[in-house]
């Protein structure tokens, strides 16, 4: 049997452990050529270089960073398709593309050299969280223009596992195969999984040699952890990533699970003041901004990524010098506004999970009646709260309205649902529905 | 002496009723009797079958959530005065009703027979054949309803 709690050094991991001063140089020279690269090749970075009176030879140290423009994903869509590119087509090997919920989609492009910086970092990734040659990996991320098949699939085929190229999608035959193939890793988002695992018991899968799950694409709270590994035994590991920096494994949780490590050689983190735009100390909780170092199609200087963390600035237990990020509970875009307060959904799943027996699924939906903002969270009722006496559901009920009134300091109504009525995405999960007519 | 009674959520909007029934019928399972508890909200609808576990495993499959309590089952004299003596001996017993529903009427029997769901079965029913109340079996339960 092999543990998950102290892993074996994967010779991959190694740029993981570089003493500090020699990771700091070389990141000041990855940043110089990098800087030099997007200003001669992308037209809206020089344009905006110009505009502030700089030029490349400007960055003399790390912290010159901070007096480069941002770029913000707005810019992708304005330069739609390929105006940030660095590198002309017959370099580009791939593209992938995000799905626009509003108009176009942005597009990302990568070259050769581009793919093995992400496989690279994707079996850094793994081998973080204690994968090895010899786990059988199901990939149960969607597989195509989004980031998250293709990444997790070269990581962790380089890595040496056998994987599973399942992508998303078909329930039932996810079971099957979790079960008949032996998988000991899984990567999908925590809410499939947690779809996954409620269906696997209605139909008495066996998915006892499964121990690691590979968590991302979309935010999830510390108390969905908790229940997750509680209810199947499987470790859950946070991993962060997203298209416009590489895709899946920017970062991610060590054996620690305590923060998640982002592999900076590659992806240069600065947290800022979303307002002002000025960075911020480590330790201190702002937006996450991060810039791509060895990234050739499409280089990113200072990318604004929404999320909101902060850098842990304590060395890990794990003996990694690369720096940690706070897990990312929300992203600034994500919180939504209620009678004057601000509210994320992650605060809302942790207040049902607050109250005891409570499986995270829910969603919320906000109205405006007469004027007034109203909001509702659904619940689906589960066997383990479900009760043949009507004052057992109403309890159930007025606990969870008192959690979420206490956590949200306002009121909520919550309402029972049935089982499996809220859609449940093969991807990330809808959990707000704005309704509200503004 | 006990009876195993299956309870459904039920979401209040139209059909929600009707699903479980369905499921119930394509597996060829009879529904003895049944009581549907509503609030504005949600339904809990409380069934007594005679195979609850096919019933518990097609209604599970079917995307229900069930729950399996135990009921006794009494037998209350078709008269006057019949159901509050059998109350009185719940009384005296110092056990409280959290809700009853018949299981058979006495249209042509000189008895009828109520579920009683009371908190621990398991020391009502020893406490109530004391007091005289007639709890059936299992077995005679379903006789009674000619199952």
């Amino acid at each position: 049997m092999k543990s998950h709690d102290a892993p074996r050094f994967h010779p991959a991991s190694a740029p993981d452990y570089v003493p500090v001063p020699q990771l700091r140089s070389l990141q000041l020279e990855r940043l110089k050529r990098i800087v030099r690269r997007a200003f001669d090749r992308v037209k809206l970075f020089r344009h905006r270089m110009e505009e502030r009176k700089l030029v490349p030879d400007d960055v003399r140290a790390l912290e010159d960073l901070g007096r480069l423009p941002f770029t913000v994903k707005t810019d992708l869509r304005d330069t739609y398709p390929f105006g940030l590119f660095a590198s002309p087509m017959d370099e580009v090997v791939r593209l992938h593309a995000s799905s626009g919920t509003t108009g176009k989609p942005t597009v990302v492009a990568y070259t050769q050299s581009d793919l093995e910086v992400w496989t690279e970092a994707m079996v850094r990734s793994l081998a973080a969280c204690g994968l090895h040659r010899g786990d059988v990996v199901q990939n149960a991320y969607g597989y195509g223009l989004f980031t998250g098949g293709l990444g997790a699939h070269y990581g962790a085929e380089a890595l040496g596992a056998t994987v599973i190229p399942i992508s998303g999608g078909n329930t039932e035959r996810q079971i099957m195969v979790l079960q008949d193939f032996g998988v000991t890793a899984i990567c999908c988002t925590p809410s499939y999984f947690l779809h996954l695992m409620e269906r696997g018991r209605e139909l008495g899968a066996d998915f006892s040699k499964l121990r690691a799950g590979i968590f991302g694409a979309e935010p999830w709270s510390e108390a969905m952890r908790r229940r997750i590994e509680a209810d199947t035994g499987v470790t859950a590991y946070d991993i962060y990533g997203l298209s416009e920096i590489i895709g899946p494994g920017v970062g991610i949780e060590c054996f620690a699970q305590s923060g998640l490590h982002i592999f900076e050689d590659h992806f240069y983190p600065e947290i800022i003041d979303p307002q002002s735009g000025e960075v911020l100390p480590d330790g201190a909780e702002g937006e996450l901004v991060l810039t791509t170092l060895s990234k050739d199609a499409m280089p990113m200087i200072r990318y604004r990524t929404r999320d909101v963390t902060a850098i842990v600035p304590e060395p890990c237990a794990c003996g990694r010098s690369i720096r940690r990020i706070r897990r990312i509970a929300r992203r600034s875009d994500d919180m939504f506004i209620i009678r004057g307060v601000n509210v994320f959904p992650s605060q809302v799943e942790t207040a049902l999970l607050a109250v005891e027996g409570t499986l995270p699924h829910y969603q919320i939906v906000l109205t405006r009646e007469k004027g007034l903002d109203e909001m509702e969270v659904k619940v689906e009722v589960t066997p383990e709260v479900f009760s043949d006496q009507v004052r057992a559901l109403e309890g159930l009920q007025r606990k969870l309205e008192q959690a979420l009134d206490h956590t949200l300091g306002i009121r909520a109504r919550v309402t029972l649902v049935g089982p499996r009525t809220l859609q449940r995405s093969e991807g990330k999960a809808k959990r707000v529905l704005d309704q509200r007519q503004i | 002496m006990k009876l195993r009674q299956l309870s459904l959520f039920l979401e209040n909007r139209p059909g929600q009723l009707k699903l479980p029934c369905q499921v119930l019928g394509k597996a060829g399972i009879d529904i003895l009797t049944m009581s549907l508890a509503d609030t504005q909200q949600f339904g809990i609808l409380r069934l007594v079958v005679k195979e609850e576990e096919k019933a518990r495993r097609a209604l599970e499959a079917a995307g229900c959530v069930v729950n399996v309590t135990e009921v006794l089952a009494a037998e209350v004299p078709d008269r006057a005065g019949g159901l509050a003596d059998v109350l009185e001996a719940f009384d005296r017993c110092g056990l409280s009703v959290e809700y009853m529903y018949p299981l058979t009427s006495g249209h042509h029997a000189k008895t009828a027979v109520l579920l009683f769901r009371v908190e621990d079965p398991d020391r009502a029913a020893p406490l109530l054949r004391e007091r005289g109340v007639h709890i059936l079996t299992r077995e005679e339960a379903f006789r009674s309803v000619g199952a």
